[in-house]
């Protein structure tokens, strides 16, 4: 049953909203340009988003987790915040919900005991999922990567990429093909079989490190698969709505940064902004954003309401990809020859942006 | 707090309204295109039913914003524009020719006086606005009301009016003060048959053929004092056209419907009639796995979602007292050119099929290409939008 239909945030939504907006103004707006030419960001933001507890709030308090639920939609939220500072630094603080999420809800008991109270602790906890391979057209649900059944143990063999943190992560998430279905499994960091490559180097995200990872005849006990064959849908829904949460986050940086940018810059006598060639780019920016958003809410809401969001999760992300790639294309284009010059932001939201129609999985709602 | 999953009480209007629409007005799409501005008959059978009612005066003292007034309201706009969706689904040209339900109505039950409201509230009212020579520029019409003792004399040109044969009454947008600008121009009831007031003629349209659109005449046309709408006096401030634009706040997500509804329908056929040679659709797949024609397919799909949730938007905000000038103008803008667009590429994608008056892909193609011209073109859209979000004056960015 379904009663109502709302476009406003809750009192609780719009607090957690302008907390998070508030941290990364405060810790990434100025500091991103340095990291993304370093490679490498603070990991004291990281630390400070990590004490707002949003993660270990997904734990139930049995765990040591504060057993607040999670609630998709207002993690979309999050993830827009984080990702209008930047993508790489929104994947890497939203990070160990990748692997806590899944554990929380379709972990056994055991899983949960065994995972779980690791990630109620003061300080930031890497864990990820490798789910990406490095082929024309990746499917993800048709991965290379296989598992196979041996006596009371899984075998996998594969190569990963685009694996954020696998250096440091603790446990990983490994999506394997198994009996011709994406299934999800556990795989701890020194298990024998696991080797992390050199760091990658990407078009985007250099502010995030992400690395290959091979997997040869890396035998897992029976145990650590995680849930059924239901379980690699339960997690696409909320990934790719995750995607389109964070095109949305850098669909609008670009869009504000070009419009405060069209104001300001004077050729010919007057501002860029006041010539409609301009002026209709930014227009159409200001539209696309908040088709974008919500699109990703709605998906959000069905997750939220238990209810299948294939189709949702579908649409928001398709949406995002496509729509992240003309905004943020148009900041550029806004900036002309300044906005191909890495001194200003929006060539590196073009980079990122671009990501978004090409993984399905970096975050999770 | 958000929440986006169509309501149950919705889902029950987009039953209710899509059997009207697949039972009623499908069956006789063609027919009226092809008989042009023929009043399709079988609509009759909606002139009792009242389709807009007059919106509910506040009590004195009853104050506008109350404890209730943080808990989303169920409004008339939003089930208005879930209304338009399925209704244009069906035919867009059969539902512009639903009796009383013209744009003129809609403004006669917005500022009528009681004594008004008694004269023409049931009748069949269009709109005059556009002339010759004033197009989106409405602050330039040139048509004349001179008051003579207890008459109103009007004198000018008024094209493009919607339902013109079939309506009873014209709102006629007549200025009375050149000089004074827009702050001069008020609207007039001018009823069919008064003496100098003539149909001049229908005009034959790209799409929406079934609507009879035309051109009026004004030569020296007498009408009572008291048809003139709203306030007579001129104030020297554009307070009270102000006023009167703001009604297309409320008018724009219903064309941005229209538009969601039409495209709604092209890609649903495109994707019945892929499925019938063999393609599956499946919303799990991934975009870089699939046909051109499917992955097109998709992101049409994903574009009519966006139309409706911004249209949703605009209207739901209408419903819970917010100023929606902004987002009702962002939804006509969207839906009123990507219907165009994706009814253009349903039509190539279904190739003959798309072209041939054997089925409707050609004429929603035709169709849909009024929603990015009629109440505000796209460019006039896109225009406010870009005031508003830049923060600019119509002298700053013209």
């Amino acid at each position: 049953m379904v009663e109502e239909i709302s476009f406003a945030l809750s009192e609780e939504q719009q607090m957690m909203q302008d907390t998070v907006r508030q941290l990364v103004q405060a810790n990434v707006i100025d500091a991103i340009h340095q990291w993304d030419e370093n490679r490498l960001l603070d990991k004291q933001a990281v630390q400070k988003f990590w004490e707002l507890g949003i993660i270990q709030s997904m734990i139930p308090e049995e765990y040591g987790g504060y057993g607040m639920g999670s609630s998709p939609v207002l993690h979309t939220l999050v993830l827009e915040e984080l990702a209008y500072g930047d993508m790489a630094f929104a994947v890497y603080a939203m990070l160990p919900a990748l692997f806590v999420l899944p554990v929380v809800n379709l972990g056994s008991e055991e899983q949960k005991g065994k995972y779980l109270p690791e990630f109620c602790n003061e300080s930031f906890i890497p864990a990820t999922l490798a789910l990406n391979e490095l082929s024309v057209g990746f499917d993800v649900w048709n991965c290379e990567t296989k598992a196979e059944k041996k006596a009371n143990s899984y075998v996998i063999n594969g190569k990963k990429c685009f694996v954020p943190l696998a250096d440091e992560a603790r446990y990983m998430i490994v999506v394997a093909n198994y009996e011709g279905n994406p299934h999800l499994f556990i795989v701890d960091k020194d298990e024998k079989g696991l080797s992390v490559g050199e760091r990658e180097k990407n078009c985007g995200w250099w502010a995030l490190p992400t690395f290959e990872v091979t997997l040869e005849n890396c035998t897992i006990p029976e145990s650590n698969k995680l849930g059924d064959e239901t379980a690699f849908n339960w997690l696409i829904q909320r990934t790719r709505t995750a995607m389109a949460a964070i095109g949305t986050g850098i669909s609008r940086a670009s869009y504000e940064y070009s419009k405060k940018y069209a104001k300001e810059r004077q050729q010919f006598g007057e501002p860029i902004a006041s010539r409609q060639s301009i002026a209709f780019m930014i227009a159409e920016m200001a539209y696309e954003v908040d088709a974008m958003r919500l699109l990703t809410w709605k998906a959000a809401s069905a997750i939220e309401l238990g209810m299948d969001a294939n189709r949702e999760s579908f649409l928001a992300k398709i949406y995002a990809g496509e729509m992240t790639m003309k905004i943020t294309d148009y900041g550029v284009q806004i900036l002309g020859g300044h906005g191909y010059i890495r001194d200003h932001p929006v060539e590196r939201y073009y980079r990122n942006g671009r990501s978004i129609a090409i993984s399905e999985a970096m975050a999770i709602i | 707090m958000i929440q986006l999953v169509t309501p149950d009480y919705i889902k029950t209007l987009q039953d209710n309204m899509h059997k009207l629409a697949e039972g009623v007005l499908r069956p006789i799409s063609r027919k009226y295109d092809e008989a042009e501005h023929e009043y399709p008959k079988e609509l009759d059978m909606f002139r009792g039913i009242k389709v807009m009612a007059r919106p509910k005066k506040k009590k004195e003292g009853e104050s506008s914003v109350s404890n209730e007034e943080k808990k989303p309201k169920r409004g008339a706009n939003l089930g208005m524009v879930v209304t338009i969706e399925e209704m244009c689904w069906g035919d867009a040209a059969l539902l512009l020719s639903f009796p009383n339900a013209g744009l003129g109505n809609a403004a006669i039950l917005a500022v009528a006086n009681d004594e008004q409201l008694e004269r023409f509230g049931n009748k069949w009212a269009a709109m005059a606005i556009t002339e010759p020579g004033a197009g989106s520029d409405s602050g330039a019409i040139t048509t004349t009301a001179t008051r003579d003792g207890d008459y109103w004399i009007l004198n000018g040109e008024k094209i493009f009016v919607t339902c013109a044969d079939r309506s009873e009454v014209v709102v006629v947008w007549a200025t009375v003060d050149k000089k004074a600008g827009k702050s001069g121009i008020k609207s007039f009831v001018v009823e069919k048959g008064t003496p100098g007031f003539t149909l001049e003629h229908l005009e034959h349209k790209l799409g929406i053929r079934a609507s009879d659109t035309g051109t009026f005449v004004l030569s020296d046309c007498r009408i009572p004092y008291s048809n003139i709408l709203g306030d007579p006096e001129v104030k020297m401030s554009t307070e009270g056209f102000k006023g009167v634009m703001k009604t297309f706040d409320n008018t724009r997500p219903l064309v941005a419907s229209m538009a969601t509804g039409i495209a709604r329908a092209a890609v649903e056929f495109t994707r019945e009639q892929y499925e019938k040679k063999g393609y599956t659709f499946d919303y799990k797949k991934n975009l870089s796995n699939v046909s051109a024609v499917e992955r097109e397919w998709y992101l049409m799909d994903a574009n009519v979602e966006a139309m409706r949730l911004l249209t949703w938007r605009a209207a739901w905000m209408a419903d819970n007292n917010q100023f929606n000038n902004l987002e009702a103008s962002m939804a006509k803008a969207k839906a009123g050119r990507y219907a165009t667009l994706i009814t253009q590429r349903c039509s190539e994608l279904l190739g003959p099929v798309g072209y041939s008056t054997q089925f409707l892909a050609e004429k929603w193609m035709r169709d849909s290409k009024i929603m990015d011209i009629f109440e505000g073109t796209g460019q006039i859209q896109h225009l406010i939008i870009a005031r508003n979000v830049l923060e600019m004056s119509s002298k700053e960015l013209k």
